[in-house]
């Protein structure tokens, strides 16, 4: 067989529909992008947002949920993490510009404004909060777990009880397992939280058995285990040392998502917790299908090493993740964007999300660079997630 | 159709034993690994006997007569590239001293008794000044066309720590090899330290990504207009999705590095190329055809077998190429690259 390396002597497999049939090729690209106007999509679906973020207003209401001796601890000690590698960001706190509610506390602290802005802005059916507190990164586990208590229970009180169409994320203190389990104990049978939420970069790599009581935990309740862009686990963000900037730290970021997901796969939880699920969050996909291809072709070479690894990777990955789609993906040409589903061949785990209030934020209808058939337009917005989150 | 002689960017010329350098080492040194019975450098990034490490009929530290053999039917040069890790030698000068005695080795044993084969210069990377003298050292050498660096090293390497070495490799008009493997001490993930070998090889992937990101975003082509860097034994399949999502970046952070004037996916088609083995092939042909598309990798993969290393077969690939595609990718990329 002889395929020239001309897209136009490509056919894909057959579950990518032809936007050539559709005669979008013709209209679409070259106007857009030299006019930078981006394609808009109908908002004719229902939308479910899986990545919003929130923060406590003040630390004086982190303290207010936080037990004694926490407290003064707090006040005292402040919050350590693993320090050494900051980057400064390209905007304060990540953050829209717009969404500073302006009485001094930070963006995505209010929920009127980010009623107005995000939830009733879109007709935001259901919205699932990810605070990223630093509650998994103390150094102090003792004070972590009692962070994350603290930030489950205000996530509660003061989201999901005054506005109903926001789900909350389990806060756990990812590192120690045993400490996480009783976090996911806790809530995992309440209707209002719909998945555990750890950071990308951990401390050490996710398939290592320290942290397989918190899968235990997860499986119980057949609560997902989402893993979500950023952290600082102590090391650097590449295989060889710290990069100098921000764009290498934020366009790292894929890099260590693969990371997690070799482990996962290689190191036997999912053979260890068959049913356990996993949600990335802003970590991109177009790096999936070669992730695929490489750790399938290792198995077969390599696999001798992992015996508890009895089936392709892939099919393991296509079983047990789902992925969010902020920051969306930007091939050079659309026809790329529908390449590159179909190399994925995930359209069930396609998970629509906006990133609100960070400032690479994305809108329900510019986010897909290209048009897609209304079943898939569905699945991404909403249904996906609603199947997921039994929503 | 009669196959052109292929350009092999890749066969490997490991030193057997530290015994294998002592005649080369100078007299201290000598005196001082045997003192210690210092054994060469502690790497486990590529062990011995793993599966991957030696095809059928090969060992995994091939002498010139096995790969005369073995490797070099059809070849009309090969790039020898030996993976010796003098960088984690964690004392300087030593590893510096190992790594003349490397390149005196492979011109007595390998370049001046095969005229096929091309080597890359061992350097001490982890001392760039060191480094630069050992490229200056042997510039001028027509057997030596490339300066080697381990994927993994103590910073990524647009990092200006390696300036001097870039200085060197341009002024002889040396290209850069970026391999697989290295030693630094640190994780070789974004978190922390995996179980498994296959994690760590599965990981590689990931380091040389990181290196494309930095080597672009730090600016090192815009230091060094001229300096062109070979990315071997690292797939390049992730290739397209690279491009698309640090050309993003750029689009909203590059206020952050103004020196990136171009966006990064330019820089990644004048300055990298890309071995092609491991391939990490999809397994339907078509997905291969569109990342060759959406990268353009006609001109930018460059042929490999990596001897004696045992990978999946190349086929796949090169079953796509037209004549004239499969005549750059197995030949006339790398002789414009390795200006042979």
């Amino acid at each position: 067989m002889t395929v020239q390396f001309d897209s136009t002597a490509t056919v894909d497999s057959g579950t990518v529909t032809s936007d050539r049939a559709n005669g979008h090729d013709a209209l679409y690209p070259a106007a857009s992008a030299q006019h930078g106007t981006r394609y808009r999509a109908p908002l004719d679906t229902a939308i479910i947002a899986t990545d919003i973020h929130i923060y406590f207003p003040t630390n004086d209401v982190l303290r207010s949920y936080l037990d004694d001796p926490w407290r003064d601890y707090h006040k005292t000690y402040g919050s350590r993490g693993f320090d050494g590698s900051h980057y400064p960001r390209a905007m304060p706190n990540a953050a829209r510009h717009d969404a500073w509610p302006g009485d001094g506390t930070p963006p995505g602290s209010n929920l009127p404004l980010l009623q107005k802005q995000l939830l009733d802005r879109w007709n935001i059916e259901i919205g699932v909060l990810n605070p990223l507190v630093g509650a998994g990164e103390q150094r102090n586990l003792a004070f972590g777990a009692a962070f994350a208590r603290a930030t489950n229970e205000w996530q509660l009180a003061e989201w999901l009880d005054p506005e109903p169409r926001l789900r909350a994320s389990i806060i756990v203190p990812w590192e120690d397992g045993h400490l996480s389990a009783a976090e996911i104990d806790k809530w995992g049978s309440h209707p209002g939280f719909v998945h555990a939420l750890l950071i990308a970069r951990t401390k050490e790599p996710l398939g290592r058995r320290k942290y397989w009581p918190m899968y235990e935990a997860a499986s119980r309740h057949d609560v997902p285990i989402a893993i979500h862009f950023g952290g600082a686990g102590g090391v650097p963000i590449t295989g060889s040392g710290y990069p100098n900037h921000y764009i290498e730290d934020h366009g790292g970021m894929p890099q260590t998502f693969q990371s997690q997901i070799i482990s996962l796969i290689f190191e036997g939880v999912l053979k260890e917790f068959p049913t356990l699920k996993f949600v990335l969050i802003e970590g991109g996909f177009a790096w999936i299908p070669p992730l695929l291809w490489r750790m399938d072709s290792a198995w077969r070479k390599l696999g001798s090493e992992v015996p508890h690894v009895k089936e392709p990777p892939s099919d393991l990955f296509r079983r047990h993740f789902w992925v969010s789609t902020q920051p969306m993906e930007e091939p050079f040409k659309p026809d790329q964007f529908r390449q590159l589903l179909g190399q994925m061949d995930m359209d069930d785990r396609l998970l629509f999300a906006t990133d609100y209030p960070h400032w690479d934020f994305d809108a329900p209808d510019r986010a897909f660079p290209v048009p897609l058939d209304k079943e898939r337009r569905r699945k991404f917005m909403a249904e996906n997630a609603r199947a997921l989150y039994k929503l | 159709m009669s196959e052109p002689a292929r350009i092999d960017c890749d066969i490997h010329n490991e030193i057997p034993e530290l015994e294998t350098l002592y005649p080369y080492l100078p007299d201290h040194w000598l005196d001082y690994c045997r003192e210690s019975a210092f054994n060469g450098p502690d790497a486990a990034d590529y062990p011995e006997n793993v599966p991957t490490a030696a095809r059928a009929g090969s060992s995994p530290k091939p002498d010139l007569a096995e790969v005369q053999s073995n490797a070099l039917d059809d070849v009309e040069v090969g790039i020898l590239n030996c993976a010796y890790r003098v960088q984690s030698v964690r004392n300087e000068d030593l590893a510096a001293s190992l790594a003349t005695a490397i390149n005196q080795w492979q011109v007595e044993h390998w370049l001046e008794k095969e005229p096929r084969l091309r080597a890359s210069i061992v350097v001490p990377s982890h001392s760039p000044p060191l480094a630069a003298k050992e490229i200056d050292r042997w510039g001028h050498h027509p057997g030596f066309v490339q300066v080697i660096l381990p994927a993994r090293a103590e910073a990524p390497y647009g990092n200006r720590r390696y300036d001097p070495i870039y200085t060197a490799s341009v002024k002889h008009d040396l290209a850069l090899g970026i391999h697989y493997g290295g030693a630094p001490g640190h994780p070789p993930t974004p978190t922390g330290w995996p179980s498994y070998f296959i994690e760590d090889y599965a990981n590689m992937a990931q380091v040389f990504q990181s290196q494309v990101i930095s080597l672009v975003c730090e600016g090192a082509f815009e230091r060094f207009p001229s300096l062109r860097v070979a990315l071997i034994e690292g797939g390049f399949t992730w290739l397209p999705s690279l491009m698309w999502r640090i050309d993003k970046e750029w689009k909203g952070l590059r206020h952050n590095t103004p020196y990136v004037r171009r966006p990064p996916s330019e820089y990644m088609r004048s300055h990298l190329r890309f071995t092609i083995q491991p391939l990490d092939a999809p397994p339907n042909p078509l997905h291969l055809a569109q990342i060759l598309d959406q990268c353009g990798g006609e001109d930018l993969l460059m042929y490999a077998s990596d001897y004696p290393h045992c990978h999946e077969s190349q086929d796949i690939l090169l079953d796509l190429l037209t004549a004239e595609q499969r005549d750059k990718i197995c030949n006339a990329n790398a002789r414009a690259f390795y200006r042979l």
